[in-house]
């Protein structure tokens, strides 16, 4: 670390911890072992702040605010695991459920989904609200791997490691809001892809079944978890 | 000796996959008929659902006009209600032809898949509703069982917390799939 870098000092769930200026509260809590939810957000690429799992409540802020996106200040006191800050993470949650056809019996990653594990973590027992059903398509044009858009978060770790990492940028998204769906190159059949270097990162950060190997069963598809961490430690030290 | 409660059992859109899960507690079916006496299940002889009953393992979606008479029926003579397993709880795999026309469904189901058939039946049957629905959407549930199957230990666990009074701490133990 070099000496011009300041050093923060804020509290974290009743805790005084130190932060380098420009740190994140995500990674000041992370460093210091406390345990914060989080679906979008991956080390190693750049922060999204879409799934909202990571809300936080900072002392004389009205608004909830995505830990992965907020930078820390001298004096914050900030409390990551409320009542309120649980409920909202079960009512995300749930949402999340509602929205597409997450069917964990029969999905390729029953077993090894954070999704499914988050909605353990949060404690939720059922989906309070209407599930939509959408009719949603699987792509399995390409020869290796499959997007099932109903397993779909669209936390778009995917998108981000295609263009980040990978440096290809074949996935993308388009339109907004519940009518969010990932691409690949101009919304053509992945099969057809002329960027696709058939990497398969995507399929590695994915968290849920939503980008599988092809041919994997029911709970068959595990991830590669150390896949991301060590390549970015590889460039780090080539760096 | 303790009073016995009463135990019901059944099962709608589902598989009957739980309910092989609750045979699989093993010879703790000992403790659960020390427990519990059976009132009604597809495991005992009983045709009509029973009145006071104090606890009902319902599994499977609820996905027909019959299955809706039914679910409120148990939950008017039950004290408490579990979603028994995903199907219950979730809807989980008969949903899975909710995003479908029901006609579609029915012409998946009786002509393409059965060549040389083209009778749709439709009478002295139940009714198929537009869509499956998990459980709470018609009655309230007092206590949910996650999985497909749920393991036989957290059946067990559930059964045995409710016989002493308690509320089954389900969270940490159980998850969908």
């Amino acid at each position: 670390m070099s000496s011009s870098v300041k050093i923060k000092t804020l509290t974290i769930d009743e805790r005084q911890v130190g932060a380098r200026e420009n740190q994140t509260i995500l990674e000041v809590a992370r460093e210091n072992g406390i345990k914060i939810p989080t679906l979008c957000y991956l080390k190693g690429l750049s922060p999204y702040g879409g799934c909202r799992m990571c809300i936080v409540e900072i002392a004389g802020s009205p608004k909830l605010l995505p830990s992965c996106m907020t930078t820390v200040e001298e004096g914050m006191v900030v409390s990551t695991n409320s009542d309120r800050i649980k409920k909202y993470r079960k009512n995300l949650l749930e949402l999340y459920f509602s929205e597409r056809n997450h069917v964990c019996s029969v999905c390729a990653s029953n077993g090894y989904c954070e999704l499914q594990s988050m909605a353990q973590k949060v404690e939720m027992s059922h989906v309070h609200f209407p599930y939509m059903y959408p009719h949603l398509d699987v792509d399995a044009t390409h020869e290796r791997y499959v997007l099932d858009h109903n397993r779909c978060i669209a936390c778009t770790r995917c998108v981000r490691v295609c263009d980040e990492i990978e440096g290809a940028h074949t996935l993308d998204i388009k339109d907004r809001g519940i009518e969010v769906r990932i691409i690949t190159d101009l919304d053509r059949p992945w099969g057809e892809s002329e960027t696709c270097t058939q990497c398969g990162k995507c399929v590695h950060v994915c968290p849920t079944g939503a980008l599988i190997e092809r041919g994997k069963s029911v709970g068959e598809m595990s991830k590669r978890k150390q896949l991301l961490p060590y390549l970015t430690k590889m460039r780090e030290a080539h760096e | 000796m303790k009073k016995k409660l009463t135990l019901a059992t059944l099962w709608l859109d589902g598989c009957s996959g739980c309910h092989m899960s609750l045979v699989d507690v093993d010879e703790r079916l000992i403790e659960v008929a020390e427990i519990y006496d059976i009132v009604f299940s597809p495991l005992v002889d009983v045709k009509e659902f029973p009145e006071n009953v104090d606890v009902t393992l319902l599994e499977g979606a609820i996905s027909t006009d019959e299955d809706v008479e039914m679910v409120k029926r148990v939950r008017k003579s039950t004290k408490t209600l579990i979603a028994f397993g995903d199907c219950a709880v979730t809807a989980n795999v008969p949903s899975m032809r909710n995003h479908f026309k029901l006609e579609d469904v029915f012409k998946r189901g009786y002509l393409e898949t059965t060549p040389g058939n083209d009778i749709i039946p439709n009478e002295n049957i139940p009714k198929l509703l537009e869509k499956a629905y998990p459980v709470h959407h018609f009655v309230h549930v007092d206590v949910f069982l996650q999985g497909c199957p749920p393991s036989a230990d957290n059946i067990f666990y559930t059964l045995a917390e409710l016989a002493e009074g308690r509320t089954p701490e389900l969270s940490q133990r159980a998850r969908f799939g």
